[in-house]
């Protein structure tokens, strides 16, 4: 059984012409990293927060979010406040902003369990210590302030929090953007080794692409709402079967790239006041043609590529790195 | 080479016992581009906030066309002059704009400031069209604009002035690969056309590599290693330096050996520290 289990999740905006959310489906299974990799305003965040039952309000929320079995949407407040508290888990990124700047990391770590009286104190302490040592921080940081720790040093108290109780799903979203190279390698280090240690399911937010390929197991490239490619990580950097993703490839600045002038990709992600008849990316993909404008692609399974799916008409055409115009 | 325009000499700042700039000295020539890297805390912001005259140093010159800007006069015009040498973009465009005012009203502001007699109505068109902006954002209020826009904006208010340097500190780590694509590429476009000079304060090796000629690494206040962009890249020779470009993401990226190395490096630092 899949740890995170979403199937055909639409969430509809009061007052906006197109779904926020358009049928996203997507698994993590337990052990697994899946990526989840787009522009800003493609979904990537209310996608993972709606792993926790987290939807925006007056939002119209349809389909299934499975997290352990249970499927969030329809769970009642008291279960869901529990299953936030216990199974799953997240990481922000901006550790700054998720800690209350008032209070000591052991209040931090230990208050979740205490309040929905899972745990208690005692216990809750002798876990705290434990995860902080996991994380390479002093037991002595259990009495410190956040302003007295550095950004990376804050990081880790946000995956020690996290892991407080054994969650079985980590949602991580862009946690390492706002930390030096140097450091986003140490996160990364650690959050591979505690996830090989408690097999923990990550769902992994970035908008970093050389990122993604080298810490995901599988990758899901999301536009205007809907999961547009999804295979191995590897096998989709290394030879894209939708336009957007080789987009997106050719625009990342890199150290191998082969000349210093990046391809842009023109235009914009389409907002929530426009209708989309078709394909979302046809007004900004070099491949599209009459049918991209008007009927709307099916994710189709991607020939001799296990677990690969991609929704394009003309991905059988497309020739890697060749999506987008110079500008 | 040609004449430097900027020229940065023995630059220091301490706050309190912590020496944040620790002899800096480079200069960047005309039209030329200068990336600064290193981590959090390596004392580049701080650089470019002293250059700019955002902070004092407590010892050195910075010196613009040979002029010092660091002791000189703090009249009207002596600040405007100053101006003129150095403008500045950020990381957040949100804060950097007002938000009260339109996009157009604050670059005839700019305007009126440093070029007071001139056509300033076609001369915001003129701006606004060098960053690939319109009419229709020069009516809007930043809040109405994308965060792309914004920069763009940020980036025309900055040329108003018409600078001799232009510091930008992180000016696109807050954007999208898309969107920083076209940003970076407007940026080459500009100094290509106006021949101004810029210092390109980054964590980002892909975007030293994408905009700068030269790049100076900065580690504990100091500049550890300095060259031209694609030598240094290709051949690091300090350890630190290294160690940064093993830790970009890519094929072969071993998360574990670069903790390892930053360990050991810090060791070496600490058992140096100790010797002297």
């Amino acid at each position: 059984m899949n740890t995170l289990q979403i199937a055909d999740l639409r969430v509809v905006l009061p007052g906006t012409e197109r779904p926020v959310l358009d049928g996203v489906d997507l698994t993590v299974a337990s052990g697994e990293t899946v990526a989840l990799v787009g522009e800003s305003g493609c979904g990537k965040t209310l996608t993972s927060r709606a792993a926790l039952g987290m939807v925006p309000p007056r939002a119209e929320a349809t389909g299934t979010v499975l997290v352990d079995g249970r499927d969030m949407l329809t769970l009642g407040a008291r279960s869901l406040r529990r299953v936030r508290a216990t199974t799953t888990a997240m990481i922000f990124q901006d550790p700054r902003a998720a800690i209350n700047p008032v209070r000591r990391i052991g209040d931090f770590l230990t208050e979740g369990l205490r309040l929905t009286g899972a745990w208690d104190k005692t216990r809750a302490r002798e876990r705290a210590l434990t995860l902080l040592d996991a994380v390479g921080l002093k037991s002595t940081v259990l009495r410190q302030y956040p302003h007295e720790l550095s950004g990376g040093m804050l990081q880790r108290v946000m995956i020690a929090a996290a892991l407080m109780a054994d969650p079985v799903l980590l949602l991580a979203d862009e946690p390492t953007t706002a930390l030096d190279v140097t450091t986003q390698a140490e996160i990364i280090a650690l959050l591979g080794e505690l996830q090989q240690r408690f097999g923990t399911a990550m769902l992994f937010v970035t908008h970093d692409l050389d990122l993604a390929a080298v810490i995901a197991d599988r990758v899901a490239v999301m536009y205007a709402g809907r999961i547009v490619e999804t295979g191995p990580a590897e096998e989709v950097f290394a030879a894209p079967k939708h336009p957007y993703t080789a987009a997106l490839l050719a625009a990342s600045p890199r150290l191998d790239a082969p000349e210093p002038r990046l391809t842009v990709i023109p235009g914009r992600v389409p907002g929530l006041h426009t209708a989309i008849s078709g394909c979302p990316f046809a007004t900004r993909c070099g491949h599209a043609d009459e049918r991209c404008a008007t009927e709307r692609p099916q994710s189709t399974a991607v020939p001799g590529r296990a677990e690969a799916e991609v929704a394009c008409w003309n991905s059988e055409s497309l020739i890697p790195q060749g999506g987008a115009a110079h500008g | 080479m040609a004449e430097p325009v900027l020229e940065v000499s023995g630059l220091r700042k301490t706050f309190g016992t912590h020496p944040a700039v620790d002899d800096v000295s480079f200069t960047v020539p005309a039209g030329g581009s200068l990336g600064i890297v290193g981590e959090s805390g390596s004392g580049k912001t701080t650089t470019a906030r002293i250059i700019v005259g955002l902070e004092n140093p407590d010892a050195g010159h910075v010196r613009v066309d040979g002029h010092d800007r660091i002791n000189a006069g703090r009249g009207r015009a002596e600040r405007l002059r100053r101006a003129q040498q150095v403008q500045m973009v950020f990381q957040d465009p949100y804060l950097s704009l007002d938000p009260r005012i339109t996009v157009g009203a604050a670059l005839t502001e700019t305007l009126r400031l440093h070029h007071p007699g001139t056509d300033q109505a076609a001369r915001v068109t003129d701006l606004l069209s060098q960053v690939g902006l319109g009419a229709r954002e020069a009516q809007a209020l930043p809040r109405q604009l994308s965060g792309g826009q914004r920069q763009r904006v940020a980036i025309a208010r900055a040329l108003a002035v018409s600078p001799r340097v232009l510091v930008l500190d992180e000016a696109v780590a807050a954007l999208d690969v898309s969107v920083q694509a076209q940003i970076l590429n407007l940026l080459a476009d500009l100094r290509a056309e106006l021949g101004i000079a810029y210092v390109f304060i980054t964590h980002d090796l892909g975007v030293v590599r994408c905009v700068t000629d030269e790049v100076a690494v900065m580690r504990r206040g100091a500049i550890v290693e300095r060259g031209l962009t694609a030598s240094v890249l290709a051949e690091p020779e300090h350890p630190y330096t290294r160690l940064l470009l093993e830790s970009v993401p890519g094929p072969g990226w071993d998360p574990k050996a670069i903790v390892t190395a930053r360990k050991a490096l810090a060791a070496v630092e600490q058992s140096a520290d100790a010797q002297s």
